[in-house]
């Protein structure tokens, strides 16, 4: 049985009530939101009242005050609902759009911004990516400019989780044009501003119950007091923020893809082929425990960047590893087993399809594997 | 109002029980424990009295002292403080009745509201037998509850259909299935679970035996079920339950 001894008991009780919700009030949905390719908005207000966005929140905002392994529970369990793209639109809610918030934001906008997304009342969406900007942040060309005491913003933003019904979007914007790094700035953009347009939903390969959709600012006004934290210094509070968005990525990707390698062990002692079960044959027990080792080799490191996360330590080289190796094992690892699964793999009732259309976003969102490849060659001073 | 509720450690019942080789139980190596789930709906059942009537949810459970699991979880949905009699011991139903009966007699609550049985043993005799001895009134197989001036209203799943019983609290209700939606415990509630109180008494702080009055002798699989068949039409179908299954 695997045991991690930094998971106590008040872990394990909320790993169970995550997991029972997922299975139970999520997951028999799934094949309905996916056709649907939207989940139904409750879903957010649901979870906030079960208080699962706000684990490691303060309990003035209306968190649970927890320490990171609430989180990693959270986020291994959301794959549970047998939906990605929901999972991923929970994590956007609790652990990308809004910890920026909670570490640099006054009160007032914790009190208007966070503390209703920790309830599920607000809709929350990050907004940094456009069409020539990915994960080359300093490239982003939105720009808001200071007239008196607001803010006019102009610009397009794509590849937007939550996009298209977000109550509000953690924005990056330019603020200075001729200031490549230093001139980008945090807002908090409230979605029913004049002139904010939603696009086209974006149709994706995978995660389909989630929508993502491009957006549009035309003479935005903002007011002053929606600009989070200091003037100019965004491009370092976004590379911040990227460290718990990858975290997570990282840590549900590796549970994501063990749901599947669980599933796929039992399917190949029931299966027979040729007189014996499909696990009578040395080469489907050796793939399996090939798949098995990678994933524990993917949890031990994404743990041990969260251990690293938690202590408030640097953890930028290790969580950028985890996301790496998680990234391309999850995908490898998947494709194993649609293939152990022949025909049932490449059906859409089948258990795995789903997975591996989903999973084919590991490595590009948050961060590609190349971008990780930089960091990494950045920090070993190559 | 005071309401005591009970919960139970069970093996999960979505495992596959083995039954161990000389028969004396269940291999219990590497099987993952729960919540007795008809318990749930009892603790859900005095949880949602207490949000109507004001009052306080004791918790009681009879188990080892990694029962104490359950117990919190019955805390983070809501129960205020919970008592745990600590015994390894297998209790048989009339044993479990007598802890219970002491622990009633130091708490005098105005309800108990306990699970209609255990998953594990499923044999529903507990709140029958406590009935008996604290001479209190029973509502079992609840699916509704309703108190109003010192009664109970309780609709019951009784074979082919419901009834309705109304008894006189001080008494005892037995949940079924039916009696509502469990919660799920919320991330604020485990933390708050935490601080609550849990007191450990052990069954001979209550002066209670628990030697068994009933001994289980061995333990047996049922019969493996064989494979299905495919019958031409309705009407062979008929014949077979008529001729061969002797079921029509």
């Amino acid at each position: 049985m695997k045991k991690y001894p930094q998971f106590t008991d008040e872990h394990e009780m909320y790993r169970k009530a995550v997991r029972d919700y997922c299975e139970k009030e999520l997951a028999p949905n799934a094949e309905e939101w996916e056709d649907n390719r939207l989940f139904p908005r409750e879903v957010f207000k649901n979870m906030g009242e079960l208080g699962f966005f706000g684990a490691r929140y303060p309990e003035d905002v209306g968190g649970s005050g927890g320490d990171t392994w609430y989180t990693a529970v959270y986020a291994e369990e959301l794959p549970r609902c047998k939906m990605a793209g929901l999972a991923m639109a929970m994590l956007v809610q609790s652990d990308m759009a809004t910890p920026i918030i909670n570490e640099i934001g006054s009160d007032e906008q914790k009190e208007e911004f966070l503390a209703p997304a920790i309830r599920g009342e607000k809709i929350a969406a990050l907004g940094v990516s456009e069409p020539g900007a990915g994960s080359d942040v300093a490239g982003i060309r939105t720009t808001a400019k200071k007239d008196g005491d607001d803010y006019i913003i102009n610009g397009q933003k794509t590849w937007i989780t939550n996009g298209s019904r977000a109550d509000f979007i953690t924005l990056a914007a330019r603020t200075d044009p001729d200031d490549r790094y230093g001139g980008i700035s945090l807002f908090l953009f409230p979605t029913d501003t004049p002139g904010f347009a939603v696009g086209n939903k974006l149709e994706k390969i995978g995660n389909h119950c989630s929508d993502t959709a491009e957006l549009f600012f035309e003479n935005c006004r903002v007011p002053s007091r929606y600009l989070l934290g200091h003037e100019g210094a965004g491009f370092y509070y976004i590379m911040q923020n990227f460290q718990g968005e990858r975290l997570v990525g990282a840590l549900t990707g590796t549970a994501g893809a063990q749901i599947v390698v669980d599933n796929t062990i039992k399917y190949c002692q029931e299966r027979e082929a040729f007189g014996r079960p499909l696990t009578g044959f040395q080469v489907t027990r050796h793939k399996i425990v090939d798949m098995e080792t990678r994933l524990e080799a993917c949890r031990t490191l994404s743990y041990h960047a969260t251990d690293l996360f938690d202590r408030g330590l640097p953890a930028q080289r290790e969580i950028s590893m985890a996301k790496l190796m998680v990234g391309e094992a999850a995908m490898e690892v998947i494709d194993q087993c649609l293939q152990l699964h022949g025909g049932m793999g490449y059906v859409e009732e089948g258990p795995v399809a789903r997975a591996w259309r989903d999973t084919r976003l590991l490595s590009i969102g948050g961060g590609t594997s190349e971008i990780m490849k930089e960091i990494l060659s950045k920090l070993m001073n190559l | 109002m005071k309401i005591l509720t009970t919960v139970k450690r069970v093996t999960d019942p979505d495992m596959k029980v083995r039954i161990q080789p000389d028969q004396s139980g269940i291999v219990t190596e590497g099987v993952e424990y729960k919540m007795n789930s008809f318990d749930e709906y009892g603790v859900e059942e005095a949880i949602t009295l207490k949000e109507a009537h004001g009052g306080e949810v004791v918790v009681v459970s009879i188990g080892p002292g990694a029962a104490t699991k359950e117990l919190r979880t019955a805390m983070a949905m809501g129960a205020d403080r919970a008592i745990l009699v600590e015994t390894d011991a297998d209790l048989d139903s009339d044993a479990v009745a007598r802890v219970l009966a002491e622990v009633v007699g130091r708490e005098e609550p105005d309800v108990i509201i306990m699970g209609k049985q255990a998953v594990d043993s499923d044999r529903s005799q507990t709140p029958q037998i406590l009935g008996s001895y604290l001479n209190w009134p029973q509502a079992t197989f609840a699916y509704k509850v309703e108190i109003e001036d010192g009664w109970a209203v309780v609709g019951r799943e009784v074979d082919g259909g419901t009834a309705t019983k109304r008894i006189k609290l001080p008494g005892i209700i037995s949940a079924d299935l039916r009696l509502n939606e469990p919660r799920y415990a919320s991330l604020p509630g485990i933390m708050k679970a935490k601080r609550k109180p849990l007191e450990t008494l052990t069954p001979d702080d209550l002066g209670v035996d628990i030697a068994p009055k009933v001994k289980v002798l061995n333990y047996e699989a049922p019969e493996e079920r064989g494979a299905g068949e495919m019958v031409d039409d309705v009407d062979d179908l008929i014949n077979r339950l008529k001729d061969e299954a002797r079921v029509i």
